[in-house]
């Protein structure tokens, strides 16, 4: 489990959290959602130790991630898996390799024990015919699974994933939440969403968050989300059409 | 001077808690083909022109008779181990590995690679930026040393194919009066030129935020920042060493 408390962030003087607490459940989706610039990403990235909060703090486990020795740092950072936006793949290197980069740095394992791992993970997101190509010879869909596999590869306990749909057609992004899903479920891990894809959050969104000019204005799941009376939650689902015609 | 600091702590973090060795040996083997391999052919070319011309151009300056003609040779051999290899060669390594480096890690910064390294746990700045500095190191005074010879060679074939100086002369110029701390001279600068170009541009690559554009402006930042560092750098080991 991840419980983040009282999180706060600014940039030059500009709050763009204010006071964030929220808890996300193991082997459940959880979905962070809300319009451009209302500080989703930022969230993410103070929860992943890249962005330092000003204020608060993140537990794993009960271990706080900012307030705790380095080692313990560094051993929860190693069960941090994450898909970046736009996959974050290594460009020197292949499908296969960049799966196999977290083993090879931070594991002992035989190469035989590594090659076995990774055709695993790559098979676990369809990609086992990809594993020789280069990232600038895959599509947009294939880097976001690739980064999956790359995030699963250690076992991760935590998964964290920035924008997954972001500039995918609707079949790929189906299949893409489906996997997160799956795979959540499968190894029991605490997956964290950004999104603002209403498909994703009406088919994968377990635990949902509202983010609206840095505060947390609503909090549930996909079931009671379009019974909210939160007017700027409701104007963010409803800007989409078919919701809206669903809604009426 | 905040930008300085900036660059004394980025420093810092390369000796920070790293990887395995034979992680960076690999790193390491990879990085010397990268900038030391692959700048051979800009530094021959760049090395044996420039050799020809300081030949020529001495030649056209000493035409007074009290003055032999192997002095020609002498004169592009000190030139060209004193200067010419070592601070051209390196402004020319500051052209096209600097801005290799600082776009690099621009590239990789603006695209989260970066950060997926750091997420991962892993120390970025020393597994990313330690062994282009150590191979910029190992691989520079390599560089010089051919572009010397190159150079002297080229000297060579301008002289004697135009028939300013005999191939006698040349041979008798380039051992007359020789000193060889100037050799070790010529060693030590692209030892630090090299450290100050890799670890300026990647300095200017690794803090880079924004878009292709930045990656542009970090890239070509990194090679005026290293450019202006030989020169002071340049001076001031003269001054030290000679």
């Amino acid at each position: 489990m991840i419980e983040i408390n009282n999180i706060s962030k600014a940039f030059n003087g500009k709050e763009v959290l204010k006071g964030i607490s929220a808890q996300f459940q193991k082997g459940e989706t959880n979905l962070i959602i809300g319009g451009s610039g209302t500080g989703k990403s930022v969230l993410l990235k103070c929860m992943i130790g890249l962005v330092k909060p000003d204020q608060g703090n993140v537990l794993y486990n009960g271990r706080d991630f900012y307030h705790c020795d380095k080692d313990t740092q560094q051993s929860i950072r190693r069960e941090m898996g994450v898909l970046f936006q736009g996959g974050a793949l290594f460009d020197s290197k292949t499908v296969e390799e960049n799966v196999r980069f977290p083993l090879d740095m931070l594991t002992t394992q035989s190469p035989e024990e590594k090659r076995e791992r990774v055709a695993f993970c790559l098979q676990r997101v369809g990609l086992e015919q990809a594993a020789k190509r280069m990232p600038s010879e895959i599509s947009g869909g294939m880097k976001k699974r690739v980064g999956i596999a790359r995030a699963i590869v250690m076992n991760p306990a935590y998964l964290f994933c920035d924008e997954p749909n972001s500039g995918l057609d609707p079949l790929t992004s189906v299949k893409i939440d489906e996997l997160i899903k799956e795979i959540t479920e499968e190894y029991k891990i605490t997956t964290i969403i950004i999104t603002h894809d209403m498909n994703s959050v009406m088919e994968i969104g377990q635990n949902i968050m509202f983010l609206y000019q840095g505060n947390k204005l609503w909090e549930g799941v996909n079931t009671d989300i379009t019974k909210t009376d939160v007017p700027e939650l409701k104007e963010f689902l409803f800007s989409n059409k078919l919701l809206r015609e669903m809604q009426e | 001077m905040s930008v300085i600091g900036k660059y004394f702590i980025f420093l810092g973090t390369l000796f920070g808690k790293g990887e395995k060795l034979s992680v960076y040996w690999r790193r390491l083997m990879e990085e010397c083909v990268g900038i030391g391999v692959s700048s051979i052919f800009i530094v021959a070319i760049v090395s044996t022109f420039i050799g020809a011309v300081s030949c020529i151009q001495t030649a056209y300056n000493l035409v007074s008779p009290i003055i032999p003609i192997s002095t020609v040779a002498l004169i592009v051999r000190d030139m060209e181990i004193l200067e010419l290899a070592p601070t051209i060669t390196c402004i020319v390594l500051a052209g096209k590995v600097g801005s290799n480096i600082a776009s690099e890690l621009g590239t990789m910064r603006i695209t989260e690679q970066i950060d997926a390294l750091e997420v991962m746990g892993i120390n970025s700045s020393s597994y990313l930026v330690l062994p282009k500095v150590v191979a910029a190191m190992l691989t520079f005074p390599m560089l010089v040393i051919f572009s010397a010879f190159l150079g002297i060679f080229g000297g060579y074939l301008a002289g004697t194919l135009t028939g300013v100086i005999t191939e006698r002369d040349y041979l008798y110029g380039i051992r007359d009066s020789f000193v060889p701390y100037n050799i070790f001279f010529m060693c030590v600068k692209p030892f630090v030129f090299g450290f100050l170009i890799a670890s300026i541009s990647s300095f200017k690559g690794f803090f880079t935020s924004g878009g292709a554009l930045e990656v542009g402006k970090a890239s070509t930042q990194a090679v005026t920042n290293s450019c202006i560092s030989i020169l002071i750098a340049d001076y001031l080991l003269a001054q030290l060493l000679l």
